[in-house]
């Protein structure tokens, strides 16, 4: 027994199997991260003033990973196109790139901008603290122009193990975020695109003062919270792209090729599409998160 | 017209000419009844698999049953062997072995609800079913892709051990509702384990179960698109067909929202988010250590945008096994065919807007209540449509009684029952009332019990001899079905009575506190005997289908001489499914043509009239 149109297009319809197969599960895929992005909107509008953070994010280091993914967008278009005029060795090019593009992305993601997160510290001060850590947040400043006030300092802890210690009252600062530092300087108001150094300032917080503190996990904030449930969901997407790609790309995929080229070809266009689903949840990820 | 093109578009090779012929060889155990790719055994998979966790779910329901009637008594026999087998106290309280605990009491309610919505209902009605019948019914060797196939089978099934596992959980098994509100779920179980608890357990089952429906339900699209025999347009599909690809998208669709929520939920858990935890949240007098930020409404609107949708997903596979077993036995074509498709491809669009009726409760304030109540009564007019399509075509039929059609015609009334009880809590105001008491129990129940579970009996007795190639006892069908419809109003009716009292759903002692159940709480004793009635009930039906299975009388390819696809393949089909090319020449439900010396044509049959379903005077 056979299953028809697995390679071929059925006439009535123009597609192969395969083809309506992604398209559907792409759509369940938009509902799966639009549910996530409604749960940020939905987040995001009801969290009270200063607690939605700006500015933790690198946006340089972002950008180099949006055209990253962008650029493996084009060549999988290429590694498809090539299959297509039946040129196996340029195939091979143009995926070998596609898939490092992608590994490239998930290095950056996994072996810098995450960590350096987890090494990174905020205390949100209680209300009726604020006044109290004033050189720190500016504030005073900040309602003279109208902004909205600042409630946590963030910057790097001199001995992160003492958040263990449950006897210990008070969290030392060895390191301030340059907004904390300089909470009145005009550069602070807003988040800027080159991130600011950290400055060397030794702070201690009394932790009565703090209503609620933590490393930049994702237990740190709902901002947080969403930042990493969602850059982690997709990070899986391009890890699970990454593996079919790289099994194209290993003999299984020019045994297909000499059995059926144009089997080879559907497989790596109805990949390919998914690949450009995963490049498009990006374009959302990277306004929503470092830029607005 | 259609005919001509549609054939004629299947292009010089005709892809169903590869027919059971080819794959004679035998199969290994692991590989026919485990590993299978074969869309009939992945069918009997699900179909076995889901109506052993409906008898499960039933149990579950008939233990807490117990604890309504008799409040804080020993249950007996069963009590203590449960004390002994649960690990926690869940059947100890007190110290006394087979007296429930109400943590266990919600436990049971909430696995109760888990496990006959999503292993129990929705593998037999869609998966069991649609994956049996859809292929056959539209002249489809299997479906497109099978491998995937088996591993939604395979996914569910591991969903479905990680439920029950949960019982075996330090915590006992989930807690907080078939719903699972935050913050309540959030907080649950905290503090036994990370992953080895009730709540987490039920999360990470519902992953599972969710990546089952979506493999599934690309599958089944994929394939009534893709694998339509030469001449099977559109209209002249089956309605069961129908329904089951609408069915399909509302899983699509709906079901990622509650795997997003799910994942934050688990992230609330394990790696202590707060997604749906407020600000100044407090448990037990102590601020719950948490950043808070979090919105527990985010949780309903998402788990209900979901669940409403799902409610369809119940009852639609329910309506399409009625249509083919109602036209089959009263010899009449479907009546208004193309509107009640149009009315279920309605319903499949509006599920999606009504999902906030749920949640009046929450003060929404006027303008969205408005619009959801709205969209809510405006879902009753196609519902009402198919019914109405149903109810008429009896009208003028030699209607034949057997198993099946008893089934299918005791579903009308209980179906309406269900719907017409659901009017009033689609608006705001009387809901405000009803909201959370019996009432809503008895309303949905109908819909699903003597609703869906009825469709479902009757598509078990209709397609057995299919499946099997052998009848089920008629004798034995008949007393199961009067047994079960007896004890299944003596149920639910007087939970309406109860609610309308105000009686709370969720109380564990049945009422017993509250002054204002008093007048009503006598019920609780007559609707525990009738449901434990129920559950001997069914014993004639679990005997009745293994019995038949090796000793059932006989059958050929078409035993109740019916006109759709399935009927023309052997019975059980082969791998592949028909011995020979198919083509379709008509609508699914030929029956009683005019001028013909037989009250039926098959759609396969290439002497007689060729037409679309509803196409025709007669």
């Amino acid at each position: 027994m056979e299953i028809p149109y697995t390679v071929s297009a059925r006439p009535d319809t123009g597609l192969y199997n395969a083809k309506i197969g992604i398209w559907l599960f792409l759509a369940s895929e938009v509902m799966l991260f639009g549910g996530l992005f409604s749960g940020y909107v939905f987040l995001r509008i009801g969290a009270q003033p200063g607690y939605w953070p700006h500015g933790l994010l690198n946006v340089p280091v972002g950008t180099f990973n949006t055209a990253v993914l962008i650029a493996s967008s084009v060549t999988v278009v290429l590694a498809w196109a090539s299959l297509k005029m039946r040129q196996f060795a340029q195939y091979k090019i143009w995926m070998g790139i596609t898939i490092l593009c992608g590994l490239l992305f998930l290095i950056v993601k996994l072996t810098y901008e995450w960590p350096a997160k987890f090494h990174h510290f905020g205390a949100y001060i209680k209300k009726e603290s604020l006044a109290k850590y004033e050189p720190y947040l500016g504030n005073n400043y900040l309602a003279e122009k109208g902004l909205p006030e600042r409630v946590e300092i963030t910057g790097d802890l001199e001995d992160e193990a003492s958040l263990k210690d449950e006897s210990a009252k008070t969290y030392v600062f060895k390191e301030l975020d340059a907004v904390n530092a300089e909470p009145t300087n005009p550069e602070s108001d807003r988040p800027t695109f080159w991130p600011r150094p950290l400055v060397e300032k030794r702070v201690v917080i009394d932790k009565a003062d703090v209503d609620y503190a933590s490393m930049f996990y994702p237990r740190h904030s709902a901002y947080f919270s969403a930042y990493f449930l969602i850059t982690g969901l997709h990070g899986l997407h391009v890890l699970g792209g990454l593996i079919v790609f790289t099994y194209f790309w290993l003999p299984v995929g020019a045994n297909m090729y000499k059995r059926n080229p144009e089997h080879l070809a559907n497989r790596i266009e109805v990949a390919g599409l998914f690949w450009h689903f995963v490049d498009l949840v990006w374009i959302f990820v990277f306004p929503l998160f470092y830029l607005l | 017209m259609e005919t001509s093109t549609a054939i004629h578009s299947h292009g010089p090779h005709d892809p169903h000419g590869h027919g059971g012929h080819e794959d004679h060889h035998e199969l290994g155990f692991w590989q026919k009844y485990v590993f299978s790719t074969d869309h009939k055994m992945i069918g009997i998979q699900y179909g076995i698999t889901g109506l052993c966790f409906l008898f499960f779910g039933f149990c579950l329901m008939m233990v807490m049953r117990w604890q309504l009637a008799y409040p804080g008594q020993v249950l007996p026999v069963v009590g203590p062997l449960l004390a002994r087998i649960i690990r926690n106290d869940g059947m100890n309280s007190g110290g006394v072995p087979g007296v429930m605990t109400a943590d266990f009491y919600n436990s049971l309610g909430a696995m109760h609800g888990t496990i006959m919505v999503f292993l129990g209902i929705v593998p037999i009605a869609f998966a069991a079913f649609g994956n049996y019948v859809v292929p056959l019914q539209i002249g489809a060797p299997d479906m497109t892709f099978p491998k995937i196939n088996m591993a939604s089978f395979h996914s569910f099934w591991v969903g479905g051990v990680i439920m029950l596992l949960s019982f075996f959980s330090p915590t006992g098994p989930a807690k907080s509702g078939w719903t699972s509100y935050s913050p309540l779920a959030d907080l649950a179980d905290q503090g036994a384990g990370v992953i080895f608890n009730g709540q987490t357990m039920w999360i990470l089952g519902m992953v599972f179960l969710i990546t089952s429906s979506l493999l599934g339900a690309v599958n089944f699209i994929t394939t009534i698109i893709q694998l339509r025999a030469p001449g099977m347009t559109w209209m002249r599909m089956p309605f069961f067909c129908w329904v089951q690809l609408i069915t399909a998208f509302i899983l699509l669709l709906a079901f990622p929202p509650l795997e997003a929520a799910s994942f934050m939920q688990l992230m609330d858990r394990v790696f202590g988010t707060s997604f749906f935890l407020p600000h100044g949240l407090t448990m037990g007098n102590h601020l719950v250590n948490a950043a808070g930020g979090g919105s527990p409404l985010l949780w309903q609107h998402l788990f209900w945008f979901l669940a409403h949708p799902e409610v369809y997903v119940l009852i639609l596979p329910g309506l399409g096994i009625i249509a083919e077993v109602l036209t089959n036995n009263t010899r009449r074509p479907l009546w208004g065919y193309k509107a009640a498709v149009y009315a279920a491809m309605g319903i499949g669009f509006l599920s999606f807007i009504v999902w906030a009726h749920h949640m009046y409760l929450t003060g929404m304030g006027a303008a969205v209540s408005t619009f959801f109540q709205t969209t809510t009564i405006m879902i009753s007019v196609p519902s009402v449509i198919i019914l109405t399509c149903l109810l008429l075509s009896l009208w003028g039929g030699s209607i034949r009684f057997t198993v099946p059609m008893l089934f299918a015609t005791a579903f009308l009334p209980e179906f309406g029952i269900g719907g017409l009880t659901g009017i009033p809590l689609a608006f705001n105001s009387t809901d405000l009332y009803l909201h959370d008491t019996y009432y809503i129990i008895a309303h949905f129940h109908y819909i699903v019990a003597p609703g869906t579970i009825f469709a479902i009996f009757a598509g078990v007795y209709y397609w057995f001899p299919k499946a099997s190639g052998r009848m089920m006892n008629e004798f034995w069908g008949k007393v199961h079905f009067w047994g079960t419809l007896v004890c299944m109003n003596i149920v639910f009716f007087p939970m309406f009575l109860q609610g309308m009292a105000g009686m709370h759903r969720r109380g564990f002692d049945g009422g017993a506190t509250y002054d204002l159940a008093k007048p009503v709480i006598h019920w609780n004793t007559t609707i525990s005997h009738a449901a434990w009635l129920m559950g001997l009930f069914q014993l004639p039906f679990i005997f009745n289908f293994f019995w038949s299975m090796k000793f059932g009388k006989k059958v050929g390819n078409n035993p109740w001489n019916a006109t759709t696809l399935e009927w023309s393949a052997p019975s059980p089909p082969p791998h592949g499914n028909f011995t020979e090319p198919v083509a379709i020449y008509r609508g699914p439900y030929e029956y009683s043509v005019p001028g013909h010396n037989v009250d039926f044509i098959p759609q396969a049959d290439p002497q007689g009239p060729r037409t679309d379903a509803g196409a025709h005077g007669h």
